[in-house]
């Protein structure tokens, strides 16, 4: 059955029929999302759940389609098929049919990315309080209130730095709250990323390889944080990420793509053991091999090393 | 007589006026090209609009018979930016706007083909003709005595440059202060990730022209005070100088706009005092010349380093 198919008669994925791996109530549940780019298929049919009050990693080899998943639910692209809906304690969202900035403005998903995308030029506190955008709008009645000093506007933003400062704290950086970001060093800038994030005040957090370029103490500080969210504020994350540590280590539910389909989904101790997994990671056995698919093996080692290198 | 210190004042403060208008006009080509990196030919003409309006709404204040200056000047003052900003946020919507995300060069063709056009359109319903006007404004205070020469400030140098200083810091205020102004230093530095946070990057965008609008009306209801002549072409040479005062002060810093636009007035105030009125403008663009081979980035515009 084709993708279209299936969403023309409304059908269920079976993957979607049991229960979470990983437990927790559905946050977000993705059916049959296709992406093309002309001829080429980025994302082919892929569907899972991601719980509320859990971690959900996305993990697979170089060019698999994690990011181009995060992009179809932030609004950037429009996938060719499939459903985004997006559990909402206002209702449900369909992310696909959502206009780029109202993702983040209506639907309440945060998103980072790979490459540190701060306001370089403007201070860490401010750049938790331009995140507050939308709440002091409203408050400052567009502005123009706001510059007679109106009182709901001054109350406000007290509470936009109030939040702001509460993030600071959490993410190590009240003593750089004046600096600007673009100053800070590195794992300080991944932090202030996830702050910022935090300070859009969503429902899901999607972060595209947060651990990037971290050391090993960084990215333990990292994992800290992201077990803090979870925990204390009950919110669903999506991750992106390479770094096996990472992963493993917080991720309460796996899903594995490979060249744009979902290869596995389960729990760390599932995926860690899944056979298919193995294979798009470290290639196959020669002798193992089916007759049809000579080629796979060396090539996803192949990958594997660029993934390395990068 | 050049020698005196009353000649040079009397340079110093007719500088300060004609630099004043320039930096207002200046803001706006700096503020469009921070936001999204064009250049913005038609801003000129925006300016030309501006003073347009002010003349017409002059008009029409004689023929209601208010007369009392203070109240006509403010009512003008509200037309001219109520009205040319709606000519900036249209010009954005209808001409700018399809094009976002297509190449420079097509906004920029583009831009072009709207100043040509806003000319015209003035030209066809206003007539090429001068439009002169009565003094609105006239007298001043005496300022210094050397002998027989006098140096005044005029009442009508002095407004211009007190509400360019009030214009421009509750300008820089909003920008440092506001939430709107926040969004638009965010949308300045990366706009992706400012949608991706909830800011309506293309509202901001509007505002930007609308504000840039505003100030270039204000700067154009003080050429018309100032010099009391317009015609439809007065925005080509004034956009010139301002686009070459914010490229001066470094383009895409605000306070570059306004410093650039003071030094373009005074080096054409001064040049004309001592040398010779005919090479003004030759003068000012030869400091740029010379600003650009020393200072690719402009006075206060920080330089591109590219990480690597």
């Amino acid at each position: 059955m084709s993708a279209e198919t299936a969403i023309a008669e409304g059908a269920t994925s079976p993957d979607l029929l049991g229960p979470i791996p990983g437990g927790g109530e559905a946050q977000l549940t993705v059916e049959h999302l296709t992406m093309r780019f002309g001829g080429l298929v980025a994302i082919d049919d892929v569907s899972f759940q991601a719980a509320d009050a859990r971690i959900t990693a996305i993990i697979g080899p170089n060019g698999a389609g994690k990011t181009t998943v995060f992009n179809c639910l932030t609004g950037f692209y429009k996938p060719t098929v499939g459903r985004l809906a997006l559990h909402h304690p206002k209702g449900e969202f369909l992310l696909e049919r959502i206009e780029g900035f109202r993702t983040a403005q209506a639907a309440g998903v945060a998103r980072t990315f790979q490459n540190i995308r701060l306001f370089p030029r403007m201070t860490v506190l401010e750049n938790l309080i331009v995140a507050q955008h939308n709440k002091l709008m409203r408050a400052s009645g567009y502005t123009v209130l706001g510059l007679f000093g109106l009182k709901r506007y001054r109350e406000a933003e007290e509470k936009a730095v109030e939040l702001a400062r509460y993030w600071l704290d959490r993410t190590l950086l009240t003593k750089a709250a004046d600096q600007e970001a673009g100053n800070l060093p590195y794992g300080d800038q991944r932090r202030l990323e996830v702050a910022r994030a935090m300070c859009t005040e969503p429902v899901l957090l999607c972060l595209d390889e947060p651990a990037a370029g971290l050391n090993p103490r960084e990215s333990q500080v990292l994992n800290e944080l992201l077990l803090f969210i979870r925990d204390e504020h009950k919110m669903g994350i999506l991750l992106i990420e390479h770094d096996m540590s990472v992963v493993m280590g917080i991720s309460d539910h796996i899903v594995v793509l490979d060249y744009g389909r979902k290869i596995s989904d389960g729990t760390p101790e599932q995926v860690r053991n899944d056979p298919a997994v193995i294979r798009a990671y470290l290639g196959e056995d020669e002798e193992d091999e089916p007759a049809g698919e000579t080629a796979a093996g060396p090539e996803s080692a192949a990958r594997e090393g660029e993934e390395r290198d990068a | 007589m050049q020698n005196t210190f009353a000649y040079f004042l009397d340079q110093l403060i007719n500088g300060l006026t004609l630099g004043s208008i320039y930096g207002l006009i200046a803001i706006g080509y700096t503020m469009v090209y921070g936001i999204i990196g064009m250049i913005n030919f038609a801003h000129g003409e925006i300016f030309m609009i501006g003073a347009f309006i002010s003349i017409i709404t002059f008009l029409i204040l004689g023929l209601a018979g208010i007369t009392w200056v203070p109240l006509a000047l403010l009512i003008v003052l509200i037309a001219a930016m109520v009205f040319t900003s709606i000519y900036g946020w249209a010009l954005e919507r209808v001409a700018y706007r399809p094009l976002r995300g297509s190449p420079r060069l097509a906004a920029l063709i583009t831009a072009i083909g709207m100043s040509i056009f806003l000319q015209n359109y003035v030209q066809l319903l206003q007539s090429a003709r001068n439009k002169p006007m009565q003094p609105v404004i006239s007298g001043g205070v005496e300022v210094m005595r050397d002998g027989d020469y006098v140096v005044s400030l005029g009442f009508m140098q002095g407004i211009i440059i007190v509400l360019t200083i009030v214009l421009m810091v509750i300008f820089s205020l909003m920008i440092a202060r506001t939430t709107l102004g926040r969004a638009q230093r965010a949308c300045e530095q990366d706009r992706d990730m400012a949608a991706l946070i909830g800011v309506n990057v293309d509202r901001t965008i509007s505002l930007t022209f609308v504000i840039g609008a505003t100030l270039a009306s204000v700067a154009g209801m003080m050429f018309l005070l100032y010099y009391g002549v317009i015609d439809f072409f007065i925005g080509f040479l004034a956009g010139i100088k301002a686009f070459t005062a914010a490229v001066l002060g470094g383009i895409g810093s605000l306070p570059g706009a306004m410093l650039g636009g003071l030094l373009i007035g005074l080096i054409e105030a001064f040049w004309s005092g001592y040398f010779t009125v005919e090479y003004k403008d030759v003068a000012a663009f030869s400091i740029l010349v010379l600003v650009l081979i020393f200072r690719p980035s402009g006075l206060l515009g920080k330089p591109d380093i590219e990480k690597v």
